[in-house]
């Protein structure tokens, strides 16, 4: 355990050192949430009545979303994890004495969580003291903001455990760049970052409701707002739960056959 | 010109030696503003207008954003990556060489991956065309080739202000990607759905809407002045503090070297 | 027709602490130390001289090349090339130079160099005749006919930088400038790309400046070296005078016959068996020919060697006299 918190502490002081790249990447969270917001408030104003949310729930979403970027978003990769596949630097990761699929998992968490940390709150901050149809509001209780922290969790290990799967894939075909985009364009979009997965057409939604991808940002965010509460947030956790089940087995048993190929051809 | 050409077919044969790659990063980047298509599309079904624009109209907004964006970033990917440049020494190698600057940065990287953006700006127009309800005479043409070709000018402006930036500081740039990408992504809805602050913003200081809202309530007729039609001209006057900024950022680096 | 006066640049650098705390601390403040590049560059350089430029990593020695290619303005100072002030008049005087980065090319990666050759062409607007003149001359002399429609990707390294020194030569430069040119390559491919540059130099008399971290670049191409430190040029002369300067001690190794001899002043003992003696000498205090006189003067020489110290030797003994 040490060594994951090692490695999170570098990161998060590595993080630290970029800090006009920090404050710019507030800058263009905060201005982006702002767009998405007002573009959201002219769909409301056009008609409120098929509005799926209330306002107020699309605008606490997109705060967190914003905020919290770096948690959500597959499209943050690793860049250096495909970087040691690709010019074979991967064969130092493999005498290190640690699991390589636990160490690119734990780095990945470590370096969303340093990004995140740094950006959230005064994104946050902000949201807070915003007028109020734009203002982010809290959570209805103290349950639900419990809900949507193990969801939060969840969620981000939903995500690393997806873009595991897609590391891995780029072992096998060393793969071109525009399979990466696909693969974090369609997530993000199934997960709900473009558009709420409420403002899907009823069959789209139904069917995105049922992939991985909706235990991405998809469930924390509806939780936070409280557009899923009670029961049915406990039944998002527990589907959040399968799916990181599912994707880390996967991730693993794909990661097991890639290095055997690596060690077979003689890496 | 013939200089540009012969670049243009070198980059053209370096990019082919690698035709997997180019293919599915073609698809990606279709994919990339697929999604974004989507989204719009799901939106009107549950909404059907926004500020009195139709599905078609507002399509004619995305594509013209997506197309003039895409093209300038074909051609202007260099100064988009020109921290890249600046890393690496490629820059300067730019200043030994006996031509332009502007010119040679220009030259030194077209992309053509940026065609799966250019193709699915292309597949929207075919479908918005003719559904938008605009009766398609000449004048209507024209603006839209305006709105494309000063819309294409303004982000390869932005992509300049970003590269001149970069000659001081590498830190902090993101945030010019809110008036790049996000140009991109919050130009697929006509600007005054955003609101009176921010149009004029979009207006008189970083000039998107020219090319975008005014000429769009000229297409659709709901103005018929000449000025919201050459509305996109005025988006031209942007290049002159894109250019200064950029000598500026020249000067600087030739001073420091940084 | 290379002036360059009483050059100064100074840079400011970002000081970067490590720990978190610092880190954390850097958010808010951040220290800044200047560094003074050049100080007070002076030297000048004739039509068809050869010229090796040397100095440890961070002497200055890049940005005085800058400089004369126009990337980079002192400070103050004036820089002439040509009649040229090179910032001043960069498309004009960018012509007239080449330019080779020994860790950078200038070839495109993925089409065959030919290809690159052309495009080299157009950008320099050389006229057909002469380019096809040149190419041929630098196709053979290079011997790169082969590489020609390889795509550099596929080159060694060696291949690859013969092909760069071609690129940088196709519009016929007055000044080459090289940096680092042999970094990297292997000894067949250095010898080749050396009498090259020797070649060019005393054929074409185009005028060479190297920068090289390799001593044997220097002892073979060079007839004259600037020796730069801390920004500061230190020595200015041919190679002999550099070794006069060096204060590196000669070994001398000797064979002979009788008792053990007496040492003069400047050497020193360094192991002695029965008949064979070594020892260093201080060419400061003692030169060689005196020091052999003086101890044949004493026993029945066998035989003898000294030592020849190398150049990298006599520059680093350089770099500690003068702590840089």
């Amino acid at each position: 355990m040490m060594k994951y918190l090692a490695l999170f502490r570098i990161r998060f002081s590595n993080s630290l050192q970029y800090r006009a790249a920090a404050a710019a990447g507030m800058v263009t969270q905060f201005a982006w949430g702002f767009m998405e917001i007002f573009a959201f408030r002219a769909f409301y104003r056009a008609n409120p009545s098929a509005f799926p949310m209330e306002f107020s729930q699309v605008a606490s979403y997109i705060w967190i979303q914003q905020a919290f970027l770096a948690i959500f978003m597959v499209w943050f990769y690793e860049n250096e994890i495909f970087e040691a596949i690709s010019n074979g630097a991967i064969a130092y990761e493999l005498v290190r004495p640690m699991d390589l699929y636990n160490r690119w998992f734990a780095q990945s968490v470590a370096n969303r969580m340093a990004r995140a940390i740094l950006r959230s709150l005064p994104i946050l901050l902000v949201a807070c003291l915003v007028p109020p149809p734009l203002r982010i509001s809290l959570p209805a209780s103290g349950l639900q903001f419990a809900l949507f922290s193990l969801s939060f969790f969840l969620s981000l290990g939903v995500v690393v455990a997806y873009t595991m799967i897609v590391y891995v894939i780029t072992f096998f075909t060393l793969s071109p760049v525009g399979i990466r985009i696909i693969a974090a364009m369609l997530a993000d979009f199934l997960a709900g970052a473009i558009l709420p997965l409420p403002f899907f057409p009823d069959r789209a939604r139904a069917v995105a409701e049922l992939l991985p991808f909706a235990a991405m940002q998809n469930m924390p965010l509806r939780i936070y707002t409280g557009h899923i509460s009670g029961v049915e947030a406990l039944g998002g956790i527990g589907l959040q739960v399968f799916w990181f089940m599912v994707l880390l087995l996967l991730g693993r048993l794909m990661m097991k056959r890639a290095l055997q190929k690596v060690v077979v051809q003689g890496g | 010109m013939g200089l540009y050409f012969k670049f243009f077919s070198m980059h053209l044969k370096s990019q082919m030696e690698y035709k997997t790659s180019f293919f599915f990063t073609i698809v990606g980047q279709f994919t990339v503003s697929f999604t974004s298509l989507l989204g719009v599309w799901f939106l009107f079904e549950l909404f059907h207008e926004v500020e009195g624009f139709t599905f078609p109209q507002v399509l004619l907004c995305f594509a013209t954003v997506l197309m003039s964006f895409s093209l300038a970033e074909c051609f202007g990917r260099a100064f988009d990556q020109f921290p890249r440049m600046l890393a690496n020494g490629e820059f300067d190698r730019v200043l030994v060489r006996p031509q332009g600057v502007i010119r040679q940065v220009l030259m030194a990287k077209i992309d053509f991956t940026r065609l799966g953006r250019l193709t699915q700006a292309v597949l929207v127009f075919g479908y918005a065309l003719p559904r938008s309800g605009v009766l398609w005479t000449w004048d209507k043409v024209c603006t839209l080739v305006l709105m494309v070709v000063c819309g294409s000018l303004v982000f390869f402006c932005l992509f300049l202000i970003y590269a001149a930036i970069s000659f001081f500081t590498l830190e902090g740039l993101e945030f010019m990607n809110i008036l790049t990408d996000g140009g991109r992504e919050f130009g697929r809805y006509p600007f005054s759905i955003y609101g009176e602050g921010i149009l004029k913003f979009l207006t008189y200081v970083v000039p998107l809407a020219l090319f975008q809202y005014y000429p769009l309530l000229y297409l659709v007729g709901r103005e018929a002045s000449l000025r919201y039609m050459l509305a996109p001209l005025g988006g031209l006057v942007f290049a002159v503090p894109a250019y200064a900024l950029w000598r500026l950022g020249l000067r600087n680096y030739v001073s420091t070297g940084s | 027709m290379i002036r360059v006066q009483s050059l100064n640049k100074t840079f400011r650098v970002a000081q970067r602490q490590a720990g978190l705390a610092e880190a954390v601390k850097a958010l808010f403040s951040r220290e800044y130390s200047t560094i003074q590049a050049l100080k007070d560059v002076s030297f000048s350089i004739q039509e068809g001289e050869m010229v090796g430029y040397i100095g440890p990593n961070g002497a200055g020695k890049s940005t005085t090349i800058k400089i004369m290619c126009g990337i980079l303005h002192p400070d103050s100072g004036t820089c002439e090339i040509n009649g040229r002030i090179p910032w001043r008049d960069r498309k004009n005087h960018v012509a007239t130079i080449g330019v080779v980065f020994g860790q950078r090319s200038q070839l495109w990666w993925d089409v065959p160099v030919i290809d690159s050759f052309k495009l080299l062409k157009d950008i320099y607007g050389v006229g057909e005749q002469v380019y096809r003149r040149n190419l041929d001359e630098l196709v053979e002399l290079l011997g790169i006919s082969e590489l020609l429609v390889k795509p550099t990707r596929s080159l060694s390294l060696g291949q690859r930088m013969r092909c760069e020194l071609a690129a940088s030569l196709l519009h016929q430069p007055r000044i080459l400038f090289l940096d680092e040119p042999t970094i990297g390559l292997d000894a067949v491919s250095k010898i080749a790309v050396r009498q090259f540059m020797k070649k060019l130099n005393q054929e074409r008399g185009t005028t060479v400046i190297l920068t090289t971290h390799d001593m044997q670049d220097i002892e073979v191409l060079a007839e004259r070296i600037i020796l730069i430190g801390r920004g500061q040029i230190l020595l200015d002369g041919s190679l002999s005078e550099l070794k006069r300067r060096s204060t590196a001690l000669k070994t001398i190794t000797m064979e002979y016959r009788g008792d053990v001899p007496r040492l003069g002043p400047g050497m020193k003992l360094v192991d002695s068996r029965e008949g064979r003696l070594v020892l260093e000498l201080d060419p400061a205090m003692c030169s060689a020919s005196e020091a052999i006189s003086a101890l044949a003067a004493q026993v029945e020489v066998l035989d003898l060697s000294i030592s020849g110290v190398s150049a990298e030797e006599m520059v680093a003994s350089l770099y500690q006299e003068y702590k840089i």
